[in-house]
């Protein structure tokens, strides 16, 4: 059996999850399966539906005050308890599903590999993956010599696909959990301004992005003025955030968010693979830049080679023209 | 008082283009700088604000060759006040659960409330070096803090989570985790730098054979040839980047 930590909320299950329950699928072809699913805390009505459309044959629910509120360690043992001896446990790679993951293998005392994108072979009981390294710049093939095999999988580095529908069965279950395991759990929550811009960026259609190249925190207003005028959001690059220019939650990136819209206007944003690992999954990339061999000119669908502090107004001139 | 032990990896400054040694074990650095990941700066911060506040010691830590004491002099720069080396000749050898085994040797021999990590490593990115460490203490973790604060011998620890700011509240022994974000760490004073020439790092050797990090080689995704379509230079590109807008169906 192949195990998947999915993780949903009232909207359904998360793409990153279907993204993972797919790879599963493919891993399955691999190993054997079946495929099941594990979901920790609240169950949303439509999602055990959801997951028999991907091919999911059973879901895990684990019940119970203990998984009320978050905690790594105690939702580990809600999955280690669904977990059985199958032959895989795989998480999204979104941050809980790391966290889950990485309390699996340190209590199974086995691998874990993080942000898979693929099975390079599967013989005599050692799966070698490839996964993300320096933030998707690099490529690692690894292997995970010992059964169960924890990994994660990168975030859309595959796509969700429905598989061979199933009637997938539901199974409720209330596993013991040990004190030691209550004790780092989220005691308080409170949704924040911060927290809702940043949502802003990442499920945004369009994100016009500036770097460097703005040149001074007084060199954001043609850029603002621009993704208002397109109703999308304002992101940055690192050098602008650690300059104070920027407030950290706009920050796209490695370690900042990953965004994924339709189109990506990057200004002055040299591309360095640390902010190519947050906008790559963009549909579309419209780069600005005095230098056309930045690598993210080269990279860009589409570029126009010139002062963003010239290039911007203009653009933001000509689209108030056409809606007159 | 908190004794606060950070660990941090010492890691090629990789920007642009990276390229990979011919054994392709490791990405290649020369002509690069090193340095530590930006999780791992905020989280040399946060310990030096807690014993600034609550009195006690801040120790920075790196398993790796003795090219790392760079990093560890400039975590002392910024106010660490001791530092200790586990020296390994080949650091890559030791996967995350060999650094774990390592560093729970340093703690267990020594008196730290407190042991604060990156949430990933900037080149191997495992993402579980600090949960591998508080299985192996037996303490409990929190993963992804942006701040962290000591008071009363409790640790609060914020994250943000999916749906907004999560508060954790730990009973010290404990380890967390630092995502980059809770605080912007400071540039080392003139004195700072001095003190830190000067100290003197504690060096150690790793206590076991490191069972490897799986590694098998690196490679390079396909370079994709770029088919970048140049509108124009200057401001006379912006029509056509409005009908581009259009077609894209993201002008409303
Ligand atoms: C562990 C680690 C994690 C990191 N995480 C992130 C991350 O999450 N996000 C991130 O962004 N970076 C991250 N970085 C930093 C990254 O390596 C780069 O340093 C950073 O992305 C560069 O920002 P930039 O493109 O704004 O600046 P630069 O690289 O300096 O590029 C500026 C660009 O602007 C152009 N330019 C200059 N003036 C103008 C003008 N007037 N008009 C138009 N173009 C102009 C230049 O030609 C150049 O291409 C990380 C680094 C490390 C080591
Ligand atoms: N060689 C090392 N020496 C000291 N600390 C390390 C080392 N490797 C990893 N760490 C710590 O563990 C964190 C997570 O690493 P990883 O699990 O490898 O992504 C890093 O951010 C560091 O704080």
């Amino acid at each position: 059996m192949i195990l998947v930590f999915v993780e949903a909320s009232d909207d359904g299950t998360s793409e990153v999850s279907l993204e993972t329950v797919t790879f599963a699928r493919t891993l399955a072809e691999r190993i054997g399966g079946p495929v099941h699913a594990v979901i920790v805390g609240a169950l949303p009505e439509k999602v055990v539906d959801e997951l028999g459309g991907y091919g999911v044959a059973a879901v895990h629910h684990a019940t119970g005050a203990a998984f009320d509120a978050f905690g790594g360690a105690v939702w580990a043992t809600a999955v280690q308890a669904a977990a059985g001896d199958a032959d895989a446990i795989l998480a999204p790679g979104t941050p809980r599903g790391m966290e889950v993951a990485a309390h699996l293998a340190a209590r199974l005392d086995v691998p874990m590999a993080a942000n898979v994108t693929g099975v390079v072979s599967a013989d005599g009981g050692t799966l070698r993956v490839v996964r993300q390294v320096l933030g998707g710049g690099v490529l690692e093939e690894m292997d995970l010599p010992q059964r169960p095999a924890v990994l994660t999988v990168a975030g859309h580095a595959v796509e969700a696909r429905q598989g061979e529908p199933v009637a997938a069965t539901l199974q409720e279950f209330s596993p013991e959990v040990a004190e030691s395991d209550l004790v780092a759990r989220v005691v308080s929550m409170e949704p924040v301004q911060e927290l809702d811009q940043a949502g802003a960026l990442t499920s945004a259609r369009v994100v016009v992005g500036a770097g460097r190249g703005a040149g001074s925190s007084n060199g954001f207003g043609e850029v603002s003025e621009l993704a208002e005028l397109l109703g999308g959001a304002l992101g940055v690059s690192r050098v602008v955030t650690s300059l104070g220019w920027r407030p950290h939650h706009e920050q796209i990136g490695q370690t900042g968010s990953r965004i994924s819209p339709d189109v990506y206007i990057p200004c002055g944003i040299s591309g360095a693979i640390q902010h190519w690992a947050g906008c790559a999954s963009s549909k579309t990339i419209l780069a600005i830049n005095t230098d056309e061999n930045a690598p993210m000119m080269t990279k860009a669908t589409y570029a126009v080679i010139g002062d963003m502090h010239d290039v911007v107004p203009a653009i933001n001139a000509e689209i108030r023209r056409r809606r007159g | 008082m908190t004794d606060v032990l950070v660990c941090v990896k010492r890691a090629p400054d990789t920007g642009g283009d990276v390229t990979l040694t011919a054994d392709g074990q490791s990405v290649d650095a020369r002509g690069l700088g090193f340095t530590i990941s930006a999780h791992e700066s905020c989280a040399v911060e946060l310990a030096v604000r807690i014993v600034a506040e609550d009195g006690g010691s801040v120790t920075v830590l790196i398993l790796g060759t003795d090219d790392a004491v760079e990093q560890l002099r400039s975590a002392l720069g910024v106010g660490a006040t001791s530092a200790v080396l586990i020296e390994a000749d080949d650091p890559a050898a030791f996967g995350p659960a060999d650094v774990a085994r390592e560093i729970a040797a340093v703690v267990e021999d020594g008196s730290y409330d407190l042991v604060l990590l990156g949430n990933d490593a900037a080149d191997t990115g495992d993402f579980q070096v600090g949960i591998r460490l508080a299985h192996l203490l037996g303490r409990p973790v929190v993963n992804g803090a942006r701040t962290v604060e000591v008071t009363g011998g409790t640790a609060t620890a914020k994250v943000a989570g999916p749906d907004g700011v999560e508060t954790y509240a730990l009973p010290l022994p404990a380890v967390v985790t630092v995502l980059e974000g809770g605080v912007e760490p400071r540039y080392p004073s003139i004195t700072g730098r001095m003190k830190a020439k000067k100290a003197k790092i504690e060096t150690v050797a790793p206590r076991a054979e490191p069972r490897g990090s799986g590694r098998v080689r690196l490679t390079l995704p396909p370079a994709q040839p770029s088919t970048v379509e140049v509108l124009g230079e200057g401001p006379d590109a912006a029509p056509a980047v409005v009908d581009l807008l259009q077609r894209l169906g993201v002008m409303r």
